[in-house]
């Protein structure tokens, strides 16, 4: 199945849709987020969570800059309705619907009139600085729109390479996302180390699960007992999780594969070389042995490989080298 | 007057068409159609129609059929109003209209291979040489450029508008990059959907294939020797306000919508960088201006366009359409000409009329038009858009006389033309049926030979009494339909 000529793709095409479905999915999972810490807060812990939601995504220096203190009030104006910050919600979903708009020409009717109105929504539901008590139903929409957008786009979108770039930007996103959720958790417990194990360590825990939509699965495969252990180990190495980050290097190798062997694109190779590493990380240590290193180093690590393996994409793909 | 004793009493009751042609009373006593058409329409119930056209409208949001305001800070959408009361014409009529843009566009061709070749014409002092050798759109660049099938506008979208008897008049040639014609499609979509109950029975001549016919003609002037051609659509991107219609077409057509950045020279051909590497392109339809298209031939600031491509076109080695120098016919000075330039090369009268036109750099035209200013229609010849002109009868005479300096600073940059009771189709106006004011821009698709889109782009000025139907200034468009 050697590609056709009708089934070429522009590179900045490809780059866009990498690009969509990295924002759509950053949408998503940062609505996780701060439903999830918006919990926390709401079930004893202090302030200082909202801080974290800060640290993990590497925002402070930005953050202080503009707001000062870490309020649930500062955070969400920062997270959600900003548009001057490129973190933002607002800022994502703005640049998702123009990558969206810049691929009109391939993606399905469906897909834009979606986003379109989604995005649409979404501006007027924030259009004023939202309270804790409207996050839970904001991030709610939030994820809802995301939903459909990875629904319709199962359903329509065309699957020739343009899925496969689309879908390695998604995995991407999502295990980064997800090595950034488990990092929340060890920050917000940090302070309180010698609480592992108590109430509200295992409570926290729980929400964590709550937010990757893991929660249920998580019991099928543990029926007794919740441990820090299991749970992170759960959410970053289990194969049938979703969200889990072996299934996001997972899929993304498949996809780099396809783009290799299906459509000849040799510069896939070099970007499944720079995935190696991660992927070897991922399959070949337990939870314990993560720990025993540091949670927070490993994770910081992860997402240094998935910037990586982003970054080589763009080399490979479509970044255009000057040729003077 | 058109008496139509068997229009049920309804929405069209009270409507008055005026002194003007009206498309559907005065259409419905040259086609029973027509007067089904009108019947139906008349017994819709006033909110059933405000519902669908608040639905319709909706829609053309949702769906994106919108062209895009940006600020610096957000990206908003715009819809072109779309009236929900269609503009019907009989097949008569648009079998006038399809042989009047064939020969016409014919004509466009002759005169533009001649002027960029032989020059017969100005030899022949059919038309003044200064217009065509000092006019700003003249292209040095095309003389002697041999272009596949003497073919340079290979798209072409003539405005014509009726005078108050109905007849058919030419107000301008739109042979640079005409656009509107994905409202002509999106719009009987649109209709299809919320009107199927007023198609019943009365078959209309389907728009759909515009993309096809618009491939093949590319196709055909492609470099000969490649097996597929491949064609791209050349857009300036997002920030474009005809980008839907770019989009529109790239898709119609199952072809990339690409910018400049994504095209290269490289070995005297062009090239599309793709995620596999260079990949030949033998034929561009480009929605950019001549100006932006090469930065080694034209403005070198421009950043669209793509460096080298105006010489692997000379080469013949890809395809250009429309061809890059067709300003110069479209340009509203030549048009006065046009009657005279189609008997030259193609030996025939025109089928379509010209508007009466008095050219300002002429002494004979310029004296008319001051004389006559306060009933003139006075327009620049190098705009669109319909910016810059006076509509002599609705003008203060504060403006005539501001509009007189203007005029006489610089004769030559204006044409004048009496003002033409254009023709008016009902359209909804608050909750009611008004008479408005409207176009036809039907679109012409040329490659070996020349197809022209049965219909065409009908746009309303929804202001009550004016004549301007431009989207820039208040207008909006319908669903035009041409009877089987």
């Amino acid at each position: 199945m050697m590609h056709r000529g009708g089934l070429l793709l522009l590179s900045r095409y490809a780059e866009c849709l990498f690009w969509l479905a990295r924002y759509m999915e950053r949408v998503e999972n940062l609505a996780r987020i701060l439903e999830v810490t918006e919990t926390f807060v709401r079930h004893g812990a202090d302030q200082s969570g909202w801080r974290s939601v800060v640290q993990i995504n590497a925002d402070e220096e930005r953050f202080l800059e503009k707001y000062g203190t870490a309020t649930a009030e500062t955070v969400l104006r920062f997270y959600l309705t900003d548009r001057e910050n490129p973190t933002s919600i607002s800022a994502s979903l703005f640049a998702a619907r123009e990558n969206a708009r810049t691929l009109r020409p391939m993606i399905s009717t469906e897909m834009w009139a979606q986003i379109n109105m989604f995005y649409n929504r979404a501006r007027e539901l924030m259009a004023d600085t939202p309270r804790p008590s409207d996050v839970s139903r904001i991030c709610s929409f939030l994820k809802e729109g995301c939903q459909a957008h990875a629904g319709i786009t199962e359903g329509t979108f065309f699957r020739d390479q343009g899925w496969a770039f689309y879908s390695i930007g998604k995995y991407l996103e999502r295990g980064d996302q997800t090595s950034r959720l488990v990092d929340i958790k060890y920050h917000t417990l940090f302070p309180s180390v010698a609480d592992v194990g108590g109430a509200q360590d295992v409570n926290q825990w729980h929400a964590v699960l709550r937010a990757a939509a893991g929660y249920h699965a998580f019991r099928r495969v543990y029926p007794s007992g919740m441990t820090p252990a299991s749970v992170a180990g759960f959410l970053l190495l289990n194969h049938s999780f979703p969200r889990s980050i072996v299934q996001s290097v997972h899929q993304i190798e498949t996809y780099l594969m396809q783009l290799g062997s299906g459509y000849g694109l040799r510069g896939a190779n070099t970007v499944l070389e720079h995935l190696e590493d991660l992927r070897a990380a991922a399959m070949d240590q337990t939870i314990d042995e993560i720990l025993a290193r540091g949670l927070h180093e490993f994770l910081d690590w992860v997402q240094m490989r998935f910037l990586d393996v982003a970054d080589t994409m763009a080399n490979v793909f479509w970044r255009v080298k000057d040729t003077g | 007057m058109t008496v139509l004793p068997e229009i049920p009493p309804g929405l069209l009751t009270a409507y008055d068409k005026g002194r003007f042609y009206c498309e559907m009373m005065d259409g419905a006593a040259r086609d029973p159609r027509i007067a089904e058409i009108a019947r139906r329409i008349a017994q819709i119930a006033p909110d059933d129609l405000k519902r669908r056209a608040g639905i319709a409208e909706s829609e053309l949001y949702n769906l994106g059929i919108t062209f895009t305001v940006y600020s610096d800070r957000d990206a908003i959408d715009r819809i072109l109003p779309f009236d929900l009361i269609p503009r019907v014409l009989t097949p008569a009529e648009w079998d006038t209209i399809e042989r009047g843009v064939r020969q016409r566009v014919a004509a466009l061709n002759a005169f533009l291979w001649d002027i960029y070749h032989d020059r017969n014409i100005l030899r022949d002092k059919i038309v003044p040489e200064h217009l065509v050798l000092g006019n700003s759109n003249y292209r040095p660049e095309m003389i002697g450029l041999d272009v596949p099938h003497r073919t340079y506008v290979h798209v072409c979208g003539t405005d014509i508008i009726r005078d108050e008897t109905g007849g058919f008049l030419v107000l301008e040639d739109n042979a640079r990059t005409p656009s509107g014609v994905s409202y002509v499609v999106e719009n009987r979509h649109m209709m299809a959907r919320m009107f199927p109950d007023l198609f019943d029975g009365i078959p209309v001549r389907p728009v759909g294939d515009y993309g096809m016919r618009l491939h093949t003609a590319l196709t055909e002037i492609a470099p000969s020797g490649d097996a597929e051609p491949r064609v791209v659509l050349l857009s300036p991107g997002i920030y474009n306000s005809a980008y839907f219609e770019h989009i529109f077409l790239a898709r119609e057509m199952g072809v990339p919508l690409v910018e400049g950045r994504d095209l290269i020279v490289e070995d005297g051909r062009v090239w599309m960088r793709t995620t596999a590497g260079l990949a030949p392109v033998h034929a561009i339809y480009r929605r950019l201006n001549d100006e932006f298209l090469d930065p080694d031939v034209f403005n070198p600031d421009s950043m669209l366009g793509v460096r080298g491509l105006i010489d692997v076109w000379r080469r013949g080695k890809v395809a250009i359409a429309n061809a890059v120098g067709t300003g110069v016919a479209d340009d509203k000075a030549i048009y006065a000409y046009m009657p005279r330039i189609i008997r030259y090369y193609l030996a025939e009268d025109a089928i379509l009329s010209n508007v009466e036109t008095h050219i300002c750099g002429e002494p004979q035209g310029l004296a008319f038009t001051l004389e006559h200013l306060p009933e003139l229609v006075v327009k620049p010849v190098g705009e669109s858009g319909g910016y810059g002109m006076i509509v002599g009868p609705r003008a203060t005479r504060a403006e005539v006389e501001a509009f007189r300096e203007k005029l006489l600073a610089d004769p030559a940059n204006y044409i004048s033309q009496p003002t033409i009771g254009l023709s008016v189709s009902p359209t909804l106006i608050g909750d009611r049926l008004a008479p408005r004011h409207v176009d036809l821009r039907p679109f012409a698709v040329t490659g070996k030979s020349t197809w022209v889109l049965p219909g065409g782009l009908t746009r309303v000025a929804l202001r009550e009494g004016s004549l301007v139907v431009n989207s820039s200034q208040g207008g909006g468009s319908k669903d035009t339909w041409v009877l089987e």
